[in-house]
């Protein structure tokens, strides 16, 4: 009985995904029918042939630079969680302090600042600004929760292999990161996630003239007066497709990304 | 989809005085991030407070030049009459978004409390909105909305009811807006609230049914005052999240029309990178700054609250 209700609401509230893929399906003269077909029966491909004809290098541009936001990201993260979480640092609690600050600055105001600064620099258009511009978001989200992680690994472990004669960095790469394994894979999937989504900073940080990620492409895509639906609903399937695979196969990483922000568990 | 700050009690120093090898070591692996903080944090808001205070136009970036004006750009931002249409803008959207998400997230999150059978499933089919890129949900959203074509309307249609002129007319829009933005919250209200439910002991709810409280009275004074703190992140984050909306506005209506979905963000972004007049829009940012962390320390000063409560 409540099973039957849950799958009424999960229905009603995915609705707008249902009709995404619906209208990825159908011709755009289908489309634009007085009666909205509601399955797409006699459907074409041809929204997704347009889709990746237009916008596929963009979708390649985008992956490349969610990928570098994650190398990024862990790789100023990582070091300085265990620093924060392990070590003790004078100062310390004020960089945690400052990172959770920054979290709270609009994005559209790092963009406006940014934007300045790297087109003083020749980043404007550049594969590099836009993984850096990404990391503003990623990075404190990334030392936050890594070290929220590492403080839990029991210092006699770390210690031992001090004793034993391992420096910090030897510590570091055969202690630390062995056993915070799954906080870096949910550190490192919400970076490739917020990249992957990123609009503001595409947006302001990239004319279109060396390359689009997919965002841009798609707001550029629904711009157009001409408004091709199956062609720009295909795109959005494409688009979507990182998210759900990762619902799908790491689920465990999103949800504990997710709470991380809020309940203490 | 939006990044949440984990909140965590600072560890407690202990009177041992750090090494003087393990200070080094320390600062080498805080390095990187430090860099990284004032590189990309501390001088491009810097910059952005000083061009504040300059006329700043596309000129500038070929001269170099911008002469300092003093407060003339919050002074003219100010008394633009868009000012307070966006700032109004900006409190319906956040009011309107955060009681939508924060009351269905809680009715989703009570009824999915209950185990039964494929609820875990269903519940995290329900993240997927949330996890999708917001231009994608934007423009499915837009598609939706269409006045022609659109479902929405085709619903209306069907039940008798006229069409909805839903993003071209003033009227509709910012609800319209805010539709999109309620659909896209839910998912996170409904995760953060479900887990601040399960940590309720289920002992209390069975004393209370056994005292004779029914369904409701059971919720209103044994759920509803427990959960108050996570309640109160929940809501503190989703406003600093709610006030930044960039997306979802962008690519829905553009801000438009005639600036009826205009909101703070938006228009900083239009000041700056339409108008090119980049002081302006650096003054509405560092407004909206000013708004987003004074909420932002709220947030902080409430969740160590709610720490020292779990911890007592």
């Amino acid at each position: 009985m409540k099973t039957a209700a849950g799958v009424v609401i999960v229905a009603v509230l995915l609705f707008p995904l249902y009709w995404m893929v619906n209208a990825s399906l159908q011709p755009s003269g289908a489309l634009l029918r007085p009666d909205p077909a509601f399955f797409p029966v006699g459907g074409t491909l041809d929204g997704y042939r347009k889709a990746l004809a237009t916008q596929g290098p963009n979708l390649v541009s985008s992956v490349v630079v969610a990928l570098g936001t994650v190398l990024v990201s862990l790789v100023v993260a990582a070091p300085a969680s265990y620093a924060l979480a392990q070590l003790k640092v004078r100062g310390g609690p004020v960089l945690v302090f400052v990172l959770l600050i920054v979290q709270m600055i609009p994005g559209i105001v790092m963009a406006n600042a940014l934007y300045t600064v790297f087109s003083n620099l020749g980043l404007i258009d550049n594969y590099l600004g836009l993984v850096l511009a990404d990391s503003t978001a990623t990075i404190p989200f990334a030392v936050l929760l890594l070290r929220a992680f590492m403080i839990s690994v029991p210092k006699e472990l770390t210690e031992a292999s001090r004793v034993d004669g391992a420096g910090y960095w030897r510590t570091f790469f055969s202690i630390i990161l062995p056993v915070s394994r799954n906080a870096l894979v949910t550190a490192g999937l919400f970076a490739f996630l917020f990249a992957w989504a990123d609009f503001l900073f595409a947006v302001t940080l990239t004319t279109g003239q060396s390359f689009e990620p997919i965002t841009v492409g798609i707001y550029r895509f629904v711009g157009n007066q001409s408004a091709d639906w199956n062609g720009i609903m295909a795109t959005a399937v494409l688009a979507a497709i990182p998210a759900a695979v990762l619902l799908v196969v790491a689920q465990r990483y999103v949800v504990a990304g997710l709470t991380s922000g809020a309940v203490k568990d | 989809m939006t990044l949440a700050a984990p909140v965590l009690p600072v560890p407690r120093r202990t009177g041992r005085r750090p090494r003087c090898g393990t200070r080094f070591a320390a600062w080498a692996f805080l390095l990187p991030a430090v860099a990284y903080v004032v590189v990309f944090f501390g001088y491009p808001l810097a910059a952005n407070v000083v061009m504040s205070t300059q006329d700043y136009t596309v000129k500038s970036f070929y001269t170099g030049e911008a002469p300092f004006v003093g407060l003339a750009n919050y002074a003219a931002v100010l008394t633009d009459p868009l000012f307070s249409t966006a700032a109004l803008n900006t409190v319906l959207f956040t009011a309107g978004s955060l009681v939508f998400q924060f009351v269905i997230g809680l009715a989703l999150a009570v009824f999915f409390t209950g185990r039964f059978l494929g609820s875990a499933l269903l519940r995290s089919l329900l993240l997927l909105p949330w996890l999708l890129p917001l231009v994608v949900s934007g423009a499915v959203w837009r598609w939706m909305f269409d006045q022609d074509h659109g479902v929405l309307n085709a619903a209306l249609r069907l039940a008798g009811l006229g069409a909805v002129p839903w993003l071209s007319s003033t009227g509709w829009a910012l609800p319209a807006v805010i539709l999109t933005n309620i659909w896209i919250g839910i998912p996170f209200n409904l995760v953060i609230l479900h887990g601040g439910l399960r940590a309720i002991p289920a002992s209390l709810h069975e004393a209370a049914a056994l005292d004779g409280a029914g369904a409701w009275q059971r919720f209103r004074y044994v759920t509803w005052p427990l959960l108050r703190p996570v309640s109160g992140i929940v809501l503190m984050l989703g406003l600093v999240y709610t006030i930044k909306v960039f997306d979802v506005i962008m690519v829905v209506t553009g801000g438009g029309p005639a600036n009826a979905t205009q909101t703070l963000t938006t228009w900083s972004y239009r000041l700056s990178f339409q108008d090119f007049t980049f002081g302006r829009g650096a003054a509405v940012g560092n407004v909206l700054i000013l708004v987003a962390t004074g909420f932002g320390l709220l947030y902080l000063r409430s969740a160590k609250a709610t720490l020292a409560e779990a911890a007592t």
